[in-house]
């Protein structure tokens, strides 16, 4: 038996090397550690709505079943794409790695992983195009950044792109305009061509597909999750409201995101809309069948997307509506803002929106007829027509997160931040750089907001809890403000790891609380069935 | 702690921290961008930031030679975060350990000529505790994730298992009459 020496603790420290290893981002293959990706889409939520290669597989596994000729389905559809969208061509050619984007991802600044630079995340699939639709790429190979395309580049495009949440945050930095979102949304559309979707955006499609909305809830469910509110509004407030369903003749048709009917704290944000309404009188209807203005299509194909989104127009049609409101949600706002009017308008069935009670015409929204609430709400506001008791919000101390997509897809900035304002005396702003068009994104956008990605939420929200920990520990806000339903889904998670002690809310959830309704008894608690400031120990 | 230690932990604080500094920061992927140590931005650049206001704040708890407690929000702050990347736990809290081989590196010379191996002897066992205060820390900030996700099922489908009722809370006024007793 050989003698074996056994090395001095010298000599075994310094063989630790704790340095990662420093190789080229192309040599660095993608590890899937739990917790840190989304699970793989269902075959049977694909098959629903009829998408390509759909097949059981799962992240971890060696082996994704990837079918036979994967390659060229891949090359084919960037061809396609390369031919059909003229941003993709530019944003594939135009890119001078002038490092701009590299340091404004979330995910990259809690990460500190490169491959979550956007410009790296973008080279990704570049080296790809390179490789095959370039002459220097075809020539020089590697040395002009060109790249094979095979199963490791496919499961890193995987990682990656589902570790960015098209907040485009990036694109607000880019000398150029490049949209980096929209390379995201080209690879997973190259990765939905071969059934490689995850399951919390594969799932919603589907319930929306078949169902209206993405958690699935059937007419009557839905019907019947907003008498439960109503009958929480009636014993708060001791009013009976009454909305109307799918009623034909209605003025308005409002339409909000499904995360709304269900789940803490996106409810009292719902209860909000239906006091808000009462209070107005307003003739308007919600929808059983348009009750989704989420788009998780969006997610996956811009076909999909329009597919989903068509309902909400046919059904303004059915009903004879004059115009549509939306309530508060991101990606929803940048598909309506941005995409609805190009796939299934023009709406011209519909009328330019009027708020029936200022008489305000809706200028910005005379082609796609559809309205903000915080827009509608914040004329409402700004022409005294309704009766607030901010000191009612007096316990708390809120700031505002600006949702990516109404901030960045449609320069919604000023209207949420002055109703806050108008119905809370205690505001507080978060740095200059985390808000507005340079806001942080909640880390959980895009489809992200899954429970079995964790520490993936953890790491992309960073930057912005980071930023709320600021105002909390200065000015000791305690809760946080916001328009959108994943916000308000995905941050109580958040601040509980990252701020403990920071609320979270929709706007109109402060909006109902502020308003004193005409008849109403005095109230003792907020929608939470929480004391109101003053009001403790009262029954 | 020994006042030539000290003294020369002190002298040269800076040099150590900026080490230390540099040693945590290579414990992340290589970037050539060199982000994290580079830009000052707290907002812009949180880890980074976390890593600079923990290192210099601990390394002076450790010469006032603190109590643990006293450390343990410089070191929530640093090891929620690293609790969440893509360290194995060993890993996640190697960054206090670090520190004795930048101050062997940096102060091996001192240590010889003013022979105070037993102080530093000492200043090393006082890391390795702190080590493993710390990684009590790491412990919760994982079981707090889990929590986490547990929570979240409960915000998503309490209203849900209310409506069939498949789960009932009990209403406050049931209270109301708590003076009453029960005659068993």
């Amino acid at each position: 038996m050989a003698k074996y020496k056994l090395p001095k603790p010298g000599e075994l420290s310094s063989s630790i090397n704790y340095n990662p290893p420093a190789k080229d981002w192309m040599d660095i293959p993608v590890e899937f550690k739990p917790a840190t990706y989304p699970a793989a889409a269902k075959e049977k939520d694909l098959l629903t709505v009829g998408f390509p290669n759909a097949h059981q597989w799962t992240p971890e596994d060696e082996d994704w079943n990837l079918p036979d000729g994967w390659e060229d389905t891949v090359i084919k559809g960037i061809e396609e794409r390369l031919s059909k969208y003229r941003s993709f061509k530019l944003f594939m050619d135009v890119c001078v790695r002038c490092g701009a984007c590299a340091d404004k991802c979330h995910f990259y600044i809690g990460t500190g992983d490169p491959k979550n630079m956007p410009v790296v995340r973008a080279e990704l699939l570049r080296s790809v195009y390179k490789r095959y639709f370039t002459k220097a790429g075809k020539v020089l190979g590697r040395l002009a950044g060109a790249r094979d395309l095979d199963a490791d580049v496919l499961k890193e495009w995987w990682y990656y792109f589902f570790q960015c949440t098209e907040c485009r945050r990036c694109s607000v930095f880019c000398p150029y305009g490049i949209d980096t979102a929209e390379l995201t949304i080209m690879g997973r559309e190259l990765l939905n061509l071969l059934g490689l979707n995850i399951n919390w955006i594969a799932g919603p499609v589907a319930a929306c597909y078949s169902k209206g909305n993405h958690l699935g809830i059937e007419p009557h469910a839905l019907k019947s999750n907003i008498e439960l509110m109503i009958d929480d509004i009636e014993d708060i407030t001791g009013i009976r409201v009454n909305p109307t369903f799918n009623r034909k003749g209605a003025e308005i048709l409002f339409v909000t995101p499904s995360g709304d009917y269900m789940g803490e704290p996106g409810i009292y944000t719902c209860m909000g809309y239906l006091m808000l309404f009462h209070e107005l009188g307003l003739d308007y209807t919600w929808s059983t069948y348009a009750s989704e203005g989420g788009n998780f299509g969006f997610f996956t194909s811009n076909d999909m997307a329009k597919r989903l989104n068509s309902k909400i127009y046919a059904e303004a049609k059915r009903l004879g509506v004059k115009w549509i409101l939306g309530g508060e949600c991101g990606h929803m706002w940048r598909v309506l803002n941005q995409y609805m009017d190009t796939w299934n308008g023009p709406a011209d069935f519909l009328e330019v929106p009027v708020s029936p009670i200022t008489g305000t015409r809706f200028e910005n929204a005379k082609s796609t007829k559809m309205v903000h609430i915080t827009e509608f709400t914040a004329d409402l506001i700004k022409h005294n027509k309704l009766k607030l008791d901010p000191s009612r919000n007096d316990h708390l101390r809120v700031t505002f997160h600006d949702s990516c997509n109404p901030a960045r897809g449609m320069g919604l900035f000023d209207e949420p931040r002055y109703v806050i304002k108008s119905v809370c005396n205690n505001f507080f702003e978060m740095p200059e750089n985390t808000i507005r068009e340079k806001t942080f994104c909640c880390g959980s956008g895009s489809g992200l907001n899954a429970t079995e990605n964790m520490e993936e939420r953890m790491r992309g929200g960073f930057p912005r809890a980071n930023a709320v920990k600021y105002v909390h520990d200065k000015h000791g806000v305690n809760m946080l403000a916001n328009i959108c339903a994943v916000d308000r889904a995905a941050f109580p998670a958040l601040m509980d790891y990252w701020v403990p002690g920071v609320g979270v809310t929709g706007t109109h959830e402060l909006v109902a609380n502020a308003l004193v309704m005409k008849g109403e008894k005095e109230r003792t608690t907020n929608l939470r069935g929480e004391d109101l400031p003053g009001k403790e120990g009262n029954e | 702690m020994d006042s030539k230690l000290k003294d020369l932990l002190e002298k040269k604080r800076s040099e150590l921290v900026s080490k230390w500094i540099d040693a945590i920061i290579s414990t992340y992927p290589k970037d050539p961008s060199g982000m994290l140590k580079n830009k000052k931005d707290r907002f812009e650049n949180p880890i980074g930031h976390t890593i600079t206001n923990v290192t210099q704040n601990l390394f002076q708890a450790l010469l006032d030679e603190k109590s643990f407690t006293d450390c343990k929000q410089l070191l929530d702050d640093i090891i929620r975060v690293r609790a969440v990347q893509d360290f194995a736990p060993s890993k996640a809290v190697s960054f206090i350990f670090m520190l004795k081989n930048v101050v062997r590196e940096e102060l091996g010379k001192e240590i010889r000529q003013n022979q105070i191996y037993e102080e530093i002897f000492k200043f090393e066992s006082q890391l390795d505790d702190l080590a493993l205060f710390a990684f009590d820390i790491y412990s919760g900030c994982r079981e707090q994730l889990n929590q986490l996700k547990t929570d979240e099922l409960k915000r998503m489908t309490f209203t849900l298992l209310k409506k069939a009722n498949l789960m009932s809370e009990i209403p406050a006024q049931e209270f109301e009459h708590k003076e009453l007793k029960f005659n068993l």
